[in-house]
């Protein structure tokens, strides 16, 4: 996508101190529609204060984060993706034991009506979320099974179609491939090229150099809460990458 | 180790036995209930020469006895489905059944016994209305395990019931009350009639309502749940305050059915609220669980204690009974679990 398109997610100046650890420091950053910006560094780099911040559960010390080119303060999390960003968590945020239509839907169920009482639509609900899978070219058996029944991923298919079905323009990922088989990221692959293409932003969080290369654009290199680089990825390779993350090369 | 030798063997034995297993762990609080009564009716028909099941007497009394655990156990699969557990459902079963015995003959001179039963059952309930306030609020807020805050809401409970009552029962006369504990309309008691409506309520919650849709959401991934924006704070004390509510429900049936507002009524109930969960096929993980289920796991809890009484055997069996039933039914639960390999998070 262009240059000229409105960054989705912008941000100028960022800083976060927790007492006198400075997690991260005037940190700018910038997300086109259709690209996908992978995260690097080491533990303790600052990535995952940078996400918390932009997903609204932290507020940043210092700086600005602008969407759509307007500039945003969140409220919580709630208000983050409200604002049309959403975190797909490790851990999936996906209740177990519910099916695809309730965890799609978690929090904002369809109702219907029985004579006068209110009724949650599960059948609705189910369609609705097939569809929404259905987009990112996930189509499963049957849908009345609870999640758990799933593999992995279409675990991570059904938290993300429950972000792009409320209309999200930005989805960062920690960590999607970690603790999947070779298949299953792969998929999880085909479901990140799948959101480029639809011109979704996405943030992508990993320690897997592969991955990487194989799905980003653009990789962003934290080291001690500061910016140490950003290449884009036909113009780099694996090894400058690992230089960037633990700073040997002063070329940054 | 074991567990995984045990999982891929029923993998390489096809699906055939699995969905053979899952049918039986699905449907075995019905097998249990089935089992046992045809039982009961081979025992009676040998011993005593009648029908145990092809009496209206015996299932009317069946019914009665099973009202207790099921109005417990509604409240209670409540909370379990959330994650939780409510020890203290007994003996605030006790203290309704006493506020309501107090209330009814304080007020009887003044409001006529129709009105002293209104205010009895208004007060017993708005007195309830405070244990369970405060578990939801201590388990919810606070963060306090359900085992222990229940726990010692139990003590709670306990201590104010005995006390209120000054240590012994309270016997009550209002025609209305005991009426609404032994009358019968068309035939079915009444006691009955009212936990019936009761359950309607509590399925109709479960199975259809946001509130329900919740409660499994809580269970299933708290967390996840709170992401979601849902006020799981406010929903998890809504359920400790419904359980105690068809505790105190059950307590004024007590005092209704006996004449009498008893401390001690709810105190066999605890257990039996749960068993009637844990066999109808709940997890006690949370997640899981359904108001048919309870009922006839409530059900089986009654055949068992109406049965034994009705055969003549020393009533102290029917805690074995109703024990080894708990045990059998979660072994059947785990072991369809292993086999089926449906399993948890660590596959």
């Amino acid at each position: 996508m262009g240059d000229t398109a409105e960054p989705l997610l912008e941000t100028r100046g960022l800083s976060k101190r927790f007492g006198g650890v400075h997690a991260l420091e005037r940190f700018d950053f910038q997300l086109a529609p259709g690209e996908v910006v992978a995260l690097a560094g080491d533990n303790g780099a600052g990535k995952s204060t940078f996400t918390k911040i932009v997903s609204g559960v932290y507020l940043p010390s210092d700086g600005e984060i602008l969407v759509g080119g307007r500039p945003v303060t969140f409220d919580g999390p709630q208000d983050a993706r409200r604002q049309g960003i959403e975190t797909i968590y490790q851990d999936l945020a996906l209740a177990d034991n519910l099916d695809i239509g309730a965890n799609v839907f978690l929090g904002r169920e369809l109702m219907t009506r029985f004579l006068f009482l209110p009724r949650v639509d599960r059948r609705r609900m189910r369609e609705e979320a097939a569809g929404a899978l259905a987009v990112l070219d996930v189509h499963l058996d049957r849908l009345d099974r609870p999640v758990r029944a799933l593999s992995g991923g279409q675990r991570q298919a059904v938290a993300i179609g429950r972000a792009i079905h409320f209309d999200a323009r930005v989805i960062i990922m920690d960590e999607p491939t970690a603790a999947l088989g070779v298949p299953e990221q792969r998929k999880v692959m085909d479901l990140i090229r799948n959101l480029r293409a639809k011109g979704l932003g996405v943030i992508f969080i990993s320690h897997n150099l592969a991955d990487m290369f194989a799905v980003s654009d653009r990789i962003v290199v934290l080291r001690r809460g500061q910016l140490a680089g950003e290449r884009r990825v036909g113009d780099t390779e694996p090894e400058e990458i690992v230089r960037l993350m633990v700073g040997r090369d002063g070329a940054a | 180790m074991s567990a995984t030798g045990i999982a891929s063997a029923g993998r390489a034995q096809g699906s055939g036995r699995r969905n053979l297993l899952a049918t039986v762990a699905s449907l075995r609080a019905w097998l249990f209930l089935i089992v046992l009564l045809v039982t009961f009716e081979i025992w009676s028909q040998v011993a005593y020469g009648v029908s145990f099941i092809a009496s209206g007497a015996n299932i009317r009394s069946i019914a009665v006895f099973a009202v207790a655990p099921v109005l417990l156990g509604l409240g209670q699969t409540l909370v379990i489905i959330s994650g939780g557990i409510d020890l203290s459902v007994g003996f605030t079963m006790g203290l309704a059944s006493v506020i309501a015995a107090l209330v009814v003959n304080a007020t009887g001179n003044a409001l006529g016994d129709g009105g002293a039963l209104v205010a009895a059952i208004v007060a017993a309930l708005a007195v309830c209305l405070v244990p369970g306030w405060v578990n939801g609020q201590i388990v919810a807020r606070l963060k306090v395990p359900p085992f222990i805050c229940t726990l010692g809401m139990y003590g709670v409970t306990r201590g104010a019931a005995y006390i209120i009552a000054n240590g012994t029962t309270v016997p009550v006369s209002n025609s209305w009350l005991t009426t609404l504990g032994n009358g019968r309309i068309a035939g079915f008691p009444i006691v009955v009639l009212v936990t019936l409506l009761i359950v309607l309520a509590v399925h109709y919650l479960l199975a259809e309502s946001l509130t329900g849709q919740y409660t499994y959401a809580i269970g299933g991934n708290s967390q996840a749940t709170l992401r979601a924006g849902v006020d799981v704070r406010k929903l998890t004390t809504r359920l400790y305050i419904l359980s105690a509510l068809t505790a105190g429900i059950g307590g004024i049936l007590y005092t209704g059915r006996f004449a009498a507002g008893a401390p001690q009524a709810g105190e066999p109930l605890l257990l039996d609220s749960i068993a009637a969960v844990v066999i109808g096929g709940a997890s006690l993980f949370g997640g899981s669980g359904t108001v048919s289920g309870t009922i006839i796991g409530a059900l089986i809890i009654a055949v068992i204690q109406y049965g034994l009484v009705f055969l003549d055997v020393e009533p102290f069996w029917q805690f074995i009974a109703v024990g080894l039933v708990i045990i059998v039914s979660v072994l059947v639960d785990q072991s369809q679990k292993r086999i089926g390999g449906g399993g948890r998070a660590d596959g």
